[in-house]
């Protein structure tokens, strides 16, 4: 993953419009599914994806070669994702999460009903962490981004982000051993 | 630990297909088009956030299928026209001028624009001959280049090629057949077999004998001239030796 992004700052460095596809073709779904976790509602999630991606060409269009290859390109994506989710979430009450995740159960097959129930009883654990810890803890292990890369995408402190990461995990935890006593 | 951590990865989805189209449309990577009323016929038009970038009859090209073919950039059929697009789109093609409307030639050669941008400046319901955008920009030789670069039109009837005619007053050729050109011509109230007529007779400017101001024949200014003050000449010689100066609007001296 991490050659990709090398390779990918390099031909952005190059030329913004012939790599730019290949940057959203590559993260989209990283993007997407991170951002949707945070903002729950998934044509919200929908927007602020296309948003981040369009902020970013805007950006790197302006930017001389060297400056992107020098980009931490996953942090700074990242970066201008946070601030759009925390933009709409000052904007929006918060909304519970809808069609077409929380689709009709009766279709598909059985296994994938229970896949998607599964999927929300974790969606709801997370809607119940304080915002901080539900960022930090999604960009850690649904996205997957380093310690670093989350501290730059939420200016705040690596430090705080550890501990954001940790005492999340641990409330999950929590809600988990309360669920099965 | 290890089992919050797996339940949490497994909630990383697909993102709709909906968003690569739209990111690349939003960046302007990818042209959007739709089609609108036009002048004489409907047209195809496509735009991206620079500006628009192709204007094509719908008769020239048929079906969306072939427009996207011979779109040179990826282009797309819009779910909806922005406010941006359609309301200066609407009165540029009800209007004939350009107004507020953005147009995306910043690709194509610098004398190329030049040449589209001198012609954009053209009222609806004027001509000028090929020779007079040559001098306009400067290139008073380029005039076959001009003939070149107008033919390459990507935004044909938008920027109006049309209205550029032949030096010795004929109305001439044009990218999407003559009859075409004659149609647009007299959609914006101009009479073409009468200024054929005329460009026969060897007329090509008009001047009135009470201001002794020549003018191209279509020249909003030439227009008012009433019939019995009305002069004819074959070239602007004629006219500044008879003691007539060059009007400042239209700057028919080349």
């Amino acid at each position: 993953m991490e050659t990709i992004i090398t390779d990918l700052r390099i031909a952005l460095a190059r030329d913004v419009d012939t790599a730019f596809p290949e940057l959203v073709r590559a993260r989209q779904h990283s993007v997407y599914s991170g951002v949707l976790r945070i903002v729950r509602n998934p044509h919200d999630a929908a927007d602020i994806t296309q948003d981040t991606f369009i902020r970013a060409y805007r950006a790197l269009s302006g930017y001389d070669p060297q400056r992107i290859r020098e980009l931490k390109l996953e942090g700074w994506l990242w970066t201008i994702a946070v601030n759009l989710c925390r933009n709409r979430g000052r904007s929006r009450a918060p909304v519970p999460s809808e069609i077409p995740d929380r689709a009709d159960p009766r279709t598909g097959t059985e296994d994938e009903a229970l896949e998607r129930a599964g999927r929300l009883v974790w969606e709801d654990r997370l809607a119940a962490l304080p915002a901080p810890q539900r960022t930090a803890v999604v960009l850690r292990h649904v996205v997957g981004l380093s310690y670093d890369e989350i501290a730059s995408a939420t200016s705040r402190p690596v430090g705080t982000t550890k501990t954001d990461v940790h005492r999340g995990i641990a409330r999950l935890r929590k809600m988990l051993e309360a669920e099965a006593a | 630990m290890t089992e919050i951590e797996n339940a949490l990865r497994e909630l990383s989805t697909d993102a709709p297909d909906h968003i690569y189209a739209n990111v690349m449309a939003g960046t302007g990577l990818w042209d959007e088009y739709a089609v609108f009323s036009g002048p004489t016929e409907p047209v195809y038009v496509a735009w991206n956030p620079r500006g628009v970038t192709a204007c094509v009859p719908v008769s020239v090209v048929g079906d969306d299928g072939t427009f996207e073919e011979r779109h040179p950039r990826p282009a797309r059929l819009a779910e909806a026209v922005p406010g941006s697009v359609a309301t200066p789109l609407g009165r540029a093609l009800e209007t004939g001028r350009l107004g507020r409307l953005s147009v995306d030639i910043g690709a194509l050669g610098e004398f190329q624009q030049k040449v589209l941008r001198k012609c954009a400046e053209i009222p609806p319901g004027e001509i000028r001959p090929y020779g007079w955008i040559a001098s306009e920009i400067g290139n008073p030789g380029a005039v076959r280049a001009v003939g070149t670069a107008l033919g390459r039109n990507p935004i044909p009837i938008l920027i109006p090629c049309h209205r550029v005619v032949r030096t010795d007053g004929r109305i001439g050729n044009y990218a999407y057949g003559p009859q075409m050109k004659w149609d647009l011509l007299e959609s914006e109230g101009l009479d073409p077999t009468a200024i054929e007529v005329q460009a026969r007779r060897g007329i090509r400017y008009l001047g009135s004998d009470t201001t002794h101001i020549y003018c191209f024949p279509t020249c909003s200014h030439a227009r008012r001239i009433t019939d019995h003050h009305r002069v004819g000449f074959r070239t602007a010689d004629d006219a500044e030796q008879s003691g007539y100066r060059a009007c400042l609007v239209c700057r028919p001296a080349a």
